[in-house]
């Protein structure tokens, strides 16, 4: 008697540990999040985990997704581009998460790319960039080159009369190929290539002695000018300091740069800055219901009063709540599933309107264009009317022009050529 | 006290005629009239136009500001200048806050009565754009004018010359006649002969592009290029061009001497970033990859400074010279005590423990200070440049480093000719066996040597958190260079470093307007590795028997 009540309590207490731990790991969905949090792009990339920490940890609190709770799954890929495609494949293949958000360099996207396709994963990319890309599995919720590069140019053109033009970036991908777009579009305008100035420099670049001078140069010929900055990252500080100590002020020459937001300037002493002029979708400072909770939520949610938000942040708040949107809507975390439910869905973005994903995996957008005040902050001095919608492959290069991205059936192709009226492929250069 | 001013105390005569008015009308019962007279003056008018937040309504109210010219306009476009002007939530009343940064006093800005202390949440800033700031500019700078000051008159004689305009030519003609200084004059009569370049008689032309003859100034050539492009007549054609050559003469000279400059710059960056190394790789042998960090961590020494002492940042820049040569010094002889001394003769083991060492100091940064970048100010008179001409004008922060790195060369030169340290490192890194046989510590010598090596790397993180990113990569950027130099001067010999470094500055800079700064780098560490084939000890080898040593 005894033993066989031993022995059933055992069994029903061995049934209900498996069924809780059963339980347990239906219970969860896993998001995965690949942002480097040790070496050079730790800077930039450990503020969006904690985003993406953050919007978890919100979406948990509202009662989780489709009844169960997020998991957050957190590697490091170390600045390292091949071990990006790596800890992806991990996240996929051994983590089973339902989405992956991260990636910050377009090199790391590249690296990323071929292991979100063969594993059909989900990839939420949060950064501005270069375009000339639209993958079945990757959302671009960052600024394609027509939502933040060509509306800036049209600012310097319109508001500001520029006629002369320096184009100066760091020597990689994004920049050389949005010049490359910038530049056919300002001959489109009729800008003469003597008035255009294109200048590379190094990761890092921190002698910007000669540079500075030579752009002071340039723009002495009475003609407006301005300097269209992509450069990256570290390089901005010395480049900005220069520029101050020659003299050179923003009222005289301009920058506008696609690269430096507030994060950038937590770190840097703000004089010789204010001014320059910054093109985003968002800055913290836009007077917004949206914005401000937004603010508020993460600065108790990471416990320091100081910390500021900036655009890639947005991004990913707007592609976390469109993923959540969609697997909701389509009642499963299943990637076929949600990439079709995905297209459409449209979600409140921070700055008091609304995002749509289109089916060319790019987002629509305000473009706003602030400047540098002393505080670190951006004064917006003009934005777009409306909402831009990004375009995937730019209008503006001879390669691409013809070339359309769009997931939905029938069509359900990155790159369709709309003259030859083939789908080339993936792997368009 | 002001000086004499008449043509204030007119203005102020006739404000005070005004009020007389309002008094009377005020007596008279007619309130109305008052209220109407009151917000008729363009500074009332003014204050309208700010609270919209379209900018072209800004344009207008400064232009309002700017033709009113009296001190309580100038003293807006000040404010609004410094970012102190801003509207009362609860009113809509235009504020000026007080000078300081942080102080809560405010006033109104058209009565100037005192409204006391208003919460930031209470009011709305504001906002500026270049346009707008330019515009001040241009309107402080035709107010100054009349400035007793002399600085402040040719501040704003200069200020319009950059950016002429009709009217700014008409005021200046307009004063020529009473300005006493030459030098102002001068710079007026520019202004005025720019304005005459366009005009029609032929004569009044000719005379102005005579005057212009030699000047360098941007704005002249571009009005000579204007004409001379412009004019039919080829005689004139060619007294321009004639000076115009003569200025695009006078131009290259000076962009010679900036060249140079920028050169003796980057030189004195890379000189003071090896130097420490040509003492614990060139005098000691040893393959330190943490050099790099060590100069990080004087970089991070000079931001704690800083935060400390947030009111003196002058002060603390200078303090933390002595605190990052004892920082990095210390740490420099723990890795020399603690690692570095069971590896020496094996030099591909020193070179991996300390890199090693370099991804762990980098880490700890990383995880005490965050992986972001910190903010190091710049003392003010550091900022800015010495223009000596307007073609030519050094950057004061690096005239400041080329100044520094001499002395911290000459320092140390000192150190290991004049001191019994000094001695005794030389007598080591010399023949070791020998010294020891002498009576020299050399396990205390090469600690001390290591520590003096790295103490100077911390310095020369002082000097570079001046000009770049102070973050935990900062040491990464400089590694290479610093070996490159170290070598490409000749180990063990610190005038090879001196002139190295230097000579690879200039020709960096000579090349990168040639070639691009990215093709530049490129070819300067090739004609390094060639330049090693052929003398691999390199510029200034050491000779005699220590050399074999």
């Amino acid at each position: 008697m005894k033993t066989s009540y031993l022995k059933s309590s055992l069994v029903s207490m061995a049934i209900a540990l498996a069924g809780m731990s059963g339980a347990q790991a239906a219970e969860t969905i896993k998001v995965g999040i690949l942002h480097s949090l040790s070496g050079t792009m730790a800077i930039s990339e450990t503020t969006l985990k904690d985003t993406m920490l953050m919007l978890i940890d919100e979406q948990n609190k509202k009662g989780g997704l489709l009844g169960m709770q997020l998991e957050p799954v957190v590697v490091d890929p170390a600045s390292n581009w091949p071990l990006f495609a790596e800890k992806a494949r991990e996240l996929l293949s051994q983590e089973k998460v339902a989405a992956i958000f991260g990636n910050w360099t377009s090199v790391s996207r590249k690296s990323v790319l071929p292991v979100v396709e063969e594993l059909n994963g989900l990839l939420f990319y949060p950064v501005q960039y270069e375009g000339e890309e639209s993958s079945k599995n990757v959302f671009y919720t960052g600024a394609a080159p027509n939502q933040q590069a060509i509306p800036a140019v049209d600012y310097l053109m319109n508001d500001i009369g520029v006629k002369r033009w320096v184009l100066a970036g760091t020597d990689y991908v994004y920049p050389r190929t949005t010049n490359k777009i910038l530049e056919a579009y300002l001959k489109a305008k009729g800008v003469a290539d003597k008035d255009i100035m294109i200048n590379y420099t190094p990761f890092g670049h921190s002698d910007w002695q000669s540079i500075v001078s030579e752009i002071k140069k340039f723009g002495s010929t009475g003609v407006k000018t301005a300097v269209v900055s992509t450069i990256n990252g570290d390089a901005n500080v010395p480049f900005y300091k220069e520029l101050g100590n020659q003299g050179l002020s923003a009222e005289d020459i301009p920058v506008v740069a696609f690269s430096v937001g507030e994060e950038e300037l937590s770190g840097i002493d703000t004089k010789p800055l204010v001014g320059h002029l910054a093109a985003w979708n968002y800055f913290m400072s836009v007077d917004a219901e949206a914005n401000s909770g937004f603010i508020d939520a993460w600065k108790s949610f990471i416990k320091n009063d100081k910390r500021v938000t900036n655009d890639p942040m947005e991004a990913h708040y707007i592609g976390f709540n469109m993923w959540v949107k969609a697997v909701e809507k389509a009642g499963t975390t299943d990637s076929d599933a949600v990439q079709q439910a995905i297209i459409g869905v449209s979600v409140p973005n921070l700055t008091g309107g609304y995002s749509a994903m289109l089916p060319n995996h790019h987002v629509t957008k305000p473009v706003l264009i602030g400047e540098i005040q002393e505080n670190g902050q951006f004064e917006v001095v003009w934005q777009t009317s409306g909402l831009v919608a990004g375009d995937a492959w730019s209008d503006f290069l001879p390669g691409s022009k013809d070339i359309i991205a769009d997931w939905r059936a029938p069509l359900a192709c990155g790159n369709y050529n709309v003259k030859t009226a083939k789908c080339s492929g993936q792997n368009y250069e | 006290m002001k000086p004499y001013n008449p043509e204030q105390i007119s203005r102020h005569m006739s404000r005070l005629l005004n009020w007389i008015l309002l008094l009377a009308c005020l007596t008279a019962g007619q309130l109305p009239a008052l209220y109407a007279a009151e917000s008729d003056t363009p500074l009332h008018a003014a204050a309208e136009l700010f609270k919209s937040k379209k900018f072209d309504q800004k344009y207008q109210a400064i232009q309002l500001l700017a033709s009113d010219g009296s001190e309580q306009a100038r003293a807006i476009l000040v404010a609004l200048m410094d970012s102190r002007l801003y509207t009362l939530k609860r009113d809509q009343r235009l504020i000026m806050l007080g000078r300081r940064s942080g102080s809560p006093d405010a006033v109104d800005a058209i009565t100037g009565e005192s409204v006391g202390n208003v919460a930031r949440g209470a009011m709305n800033k504001i906002t500026l754009n270049n346009r707008m700031r330019s515009q001040i500019r241009n309107a402080l700078a035709m107010l100054d004018l009349r400035n007793p000051d002399k600085t402040k008159r040719l501040a704003a004689v200069n200020q319009l010359l950059d950016r002429p305009d009709a009217a700014s030519a008409a005021l200046i003609q307009s004063l020529l006649e009473q300005e006493s200084d030459g030098q102002i004059r001068e710079a007026m009569e520019i202004v005025i002969a720019l304005g005459k370049l366009s005009s029609g008689d032929k004569t009044e032309r000719l005379a102005a592009v005579e005057l212009l003859d030699g000047n360098i100034h941007p704005a002249v050539r571009n009005g000579l290029l204007k004409l001379q492009q412009s004019t039919s007549d080829e005689a004139f054609a060619a007294e321009i061009k004639q000076v115009l050559d003569n200025i695009k003469a006078t131009l290259q000279l000076y962009s010679l001497v900036e060249n140079i400059f920028f050169g003796l710059s980057l030189g004195s960056v890379l000189v003071l970033a090896a130097i420490g190394l040509a003492i614990t790789f060139g005098v000691m042998g040893v393959i330190n990859m943490a050099h790099g960090e060590l100069i990080m961590l004087g970089a991070y020494a000079t931001y704690v400074m800083q935060l400390l002492m947030p009111e003196h940042i002058g002060a603390a820049l200078l303090l933390s010279i002595p605190v990052a040569f004892v920082i990095s010094g210390l740490v420099g002889i723990g890795i020399e005590r603690g690692v570095i001394r069971f590896l020496y003769g094996r030099s591909l083991e020193t070179l991996l423990a300390t890199f090693g060492i370099s991804l762990i100091l980098q880490q700890t940064v990383r995880s005490i200070f965050s992986p972001l970048n910190r903010s190091v100010e710049a003392p003010s008179w550091m900022s800015g440049s010495w223009e000596i001409n307007s073609a030519l004008s050094l950057t004061l922060n690096r005239l400041y480093i080329i100044a520094f790195c001499l002395l911290v060369f000459a320092a140390l030169f000192l150190v290991l000719k004049k001191t019994s340290l000094g001695l005794q490192v030389r007598a080591v890194s010399q023949n070791r066996a020998m010294a020891r046989a002498m009576g020299v510590r050399s396990e205390w010598v090469d600690a001390m040597t290591f520590g003096l090596g790295s103490g100077i790397a911390g310095v020369a993180g002082v000097a570079l958190s001046q000009l770049t990113n102070v973050g935990p990569n900062l040491g990464q950027s400089y590694i290479i260079d610093s070996f490159m130099v170290v070598v490409f001067g000749g180990v063990g010999n610190l005038w090879g470093t001196l002139v190295s470094g230097m000579g690879l500055g200039i020709a960096n800079k000579f090349l990168e307007p040639w070639s691009g700064a990215v093709l530049a780098k490129i070819l300067v560490l090739v004609f390094i590795i060639l330049f090693i084939q052929k003398r691999p000890r390199g510029l200034f080898p050491q000779k005699g028997r220590a050399a074999e040593g």
